[in-house]
């Protein structure tokens, strides 16, 4: 069954593309400038992780990767053609799971994800959402309401809802908050499974041991910058408190 | 079309079925609309007798009040749990999603009206039902074009933070013709001597701001909801 729903197409005419590009993209919300010039390029099977403080533009970003906001300069291309060329149907190719878990409480995890397949226009709603309850590891509790769930289960019901159309580019926001360990756990492997099945994946996180396990390359965002950071060497950890120690260093420009 | 139209009842059936399980607006807004129904009752009737003229302003006001209670609550649960942002990044019509949500606010308020239209025919001995289709057709239009404002509004002040305070203020110098349309075409249909030709021309008038109503907020929503 789940293969079957795997193999299945996405959002039905959704375009399919094979990487994200980011063209010296800023976005300013009146005289606050939450992203300025950034350039990135991300492909199938990888994942990029974004690591920085709070407020240093990870949300925004993956906003604007998600087609929430439009860069104020500089462009995004998804498979060499912006989102503009390719309309709304672009949106469902992009999954996005944002800091909140975004799920009607007052519904039963079921209809919940019976509700965002409808909305995605999927078919085999039915099966698709018993597949993605069993993944999340709450087949017994499906038809239980959302609203009584723990902070971790519907972060794991989120998840699922995320990835119910398949999407290509899959952006998740701190993904591991309020996840246990065995929960985190489940969870990277299953970024793996996704990273193996050739998703593009954006993830922001504070937690660099898990950084560690799953990303293939990291970001250091400050202030809507992207710093110097190495991609090599010595933990996760100690090259981004280098990178912060050489962005602080007394006398360099803000 | 087709998937518009299946993306607006889905919207539609999704905020009946909370609806259905919490009553937390349909209770609200009936308390509220029959609260002032009594408070008129007990200001407009004396010895027996409702003032003359007083019905057709009443039930109005009464389903404004009550609406604008609703339509400012309409979109709270997609901005609980930031539920809007996967409603707006999922691939349909944005507008499908205003019509969705107009034809559920829509539905609780002509549930309120199946309460509050023969709560004040029985208390101010109204003949309210002496034409029920020209009534029906009345409240169905006027209901319409209130709810299509207000829900635009709903949508516009989701992320504001006086949006109570606001919507009212906004909501209710656009809306004045409809208001003024409903309350004069019910008062012709209370006459004794009922004109039906100027009960159409209200009709008619209310049929008009639908149709503006409408359009503009479906123009509107996808730019309103863009961040």
């Amino acid at each position: 069954m789940a293969s079957a729903l795997l193999a299945s197409s996405t959002t039905q005419g959704s375009p399919n593309f094979d990487r994200v590009v980011f063209v010296d993209v800023s976005k300013h919300f009146g005289r606050h400038r939450a992203l300025a010039h950034v350039s990135l390029e991300c492909g199938t099977g990888e994942v990029l992780g974004f690591l920085g403080g709070n407020g240093a533009g990870k949300s925004t970003l993956l906003a604007l990767a998600a087609t929430m906001l439009e860069p104020s300069a500089g462009h995004i291309r998804y498979g060499g053609r912006s989102a503009r060329e390719q309309g709304s149907s672009l949106r469902g190719n992009i999954g996005l799971l944002g800091h909140e878990v975004q799920l009607y409480p007052e519904l039963t995890a079921r209809e919940n994800l019976e509700f965002f397949a409808e909305l995605y226009g999927l078919d085999q709603v039915g099966d698709r959402s018993s597949e993605a309850l069993r993944h999340a590891g709450l087949s017994s509790r499906g038809d239980d309401l959302i609203g009584g769930f723990s902070r971790g289960m519907r972060q794991r019901v989120a998840l699922e809802r995320t990835l119910l159309h398949q999407p290509r580019l899959l952006l998740l926001d701190e993904p591991f908050t309020g996840l246990d360990e065995g929960a985190s756990s489940a969870l990277v492997e299953r970024l793996e499974a996704l990273k193996r099945d050739g998703r593009i994946i954006f993830l922001t996180t504070h937690d660099f041991e898990i950084a560690e396990l799953v990303l293939d390359r990291a970001m250091l965002l400050r202030a809507g910058r992207l710093l110097p950071f190495s991609q090599t060497g010595e933990s996760l950890r100690a090259r981004y408190l280098d990178a912060m120690r050489s962005e602080l260093k007394p006398g360099r420009a803000e | 079309m087709k998937r518009f139209f299946a993306v607006a009842v889905l919207i539609m059936r999704k905020d009946l079925r909370v609806e259905t399980r919490s009553l937390e607006l349909f209770l609200t807004t009936l308390f509220f609309a029959v609260s002032s129904v009594l408070v008129f009752a007990f200001g407009f009737v004396r010895n027996g007798r409702p003032v003359e003229n007083a019905v057709a302003g009443i039930l109005w006001i009464a389903i404004a009040f009550a609406g604008t209670l609703a339509l400012g609550r309409t979109f709270e649960r997609e901005r609980y749990h930031d539920v809007l942002r996967s409603l707006l990044l999922a691939p349909v019509d944005r507008p499908a999603i205003y019509v969705g949500k107009l034809l559920g606010i829509l539905t609780l308020l002509a549930a309120v009206e199946v309460v509050v239209v023969p709560l004040i025919a029985l208390l101010f001995q109204a003949p309210l039902f002496r034409h029920p289709v020209l009534l029906f057709l009345l409240l169905l239009l006027g209901t319409l074009g209130f709810t299509a404002v207000g829900t635009l509004f709903g949508a516009m002040l989701v992320r504001a933070r006086s949006r109570d305070v606001l919507l009212p203020v906004l909501l209710y110098p656009i809306t004045i013709p409809v208001i003024i349309a409903g309350v004069r075409g019910t008062a012709v249909l209370l006459e004794p001597e009922m004109d039906l030709a100027i009960v159409r021309a209200w009709i008619g008038m209310l049929a008009f701001f639908d149709v503006v109503f409408i359009t503009l907020s479906l123009w509107t929503f996808e730019p309103v909801m863009t961040e």
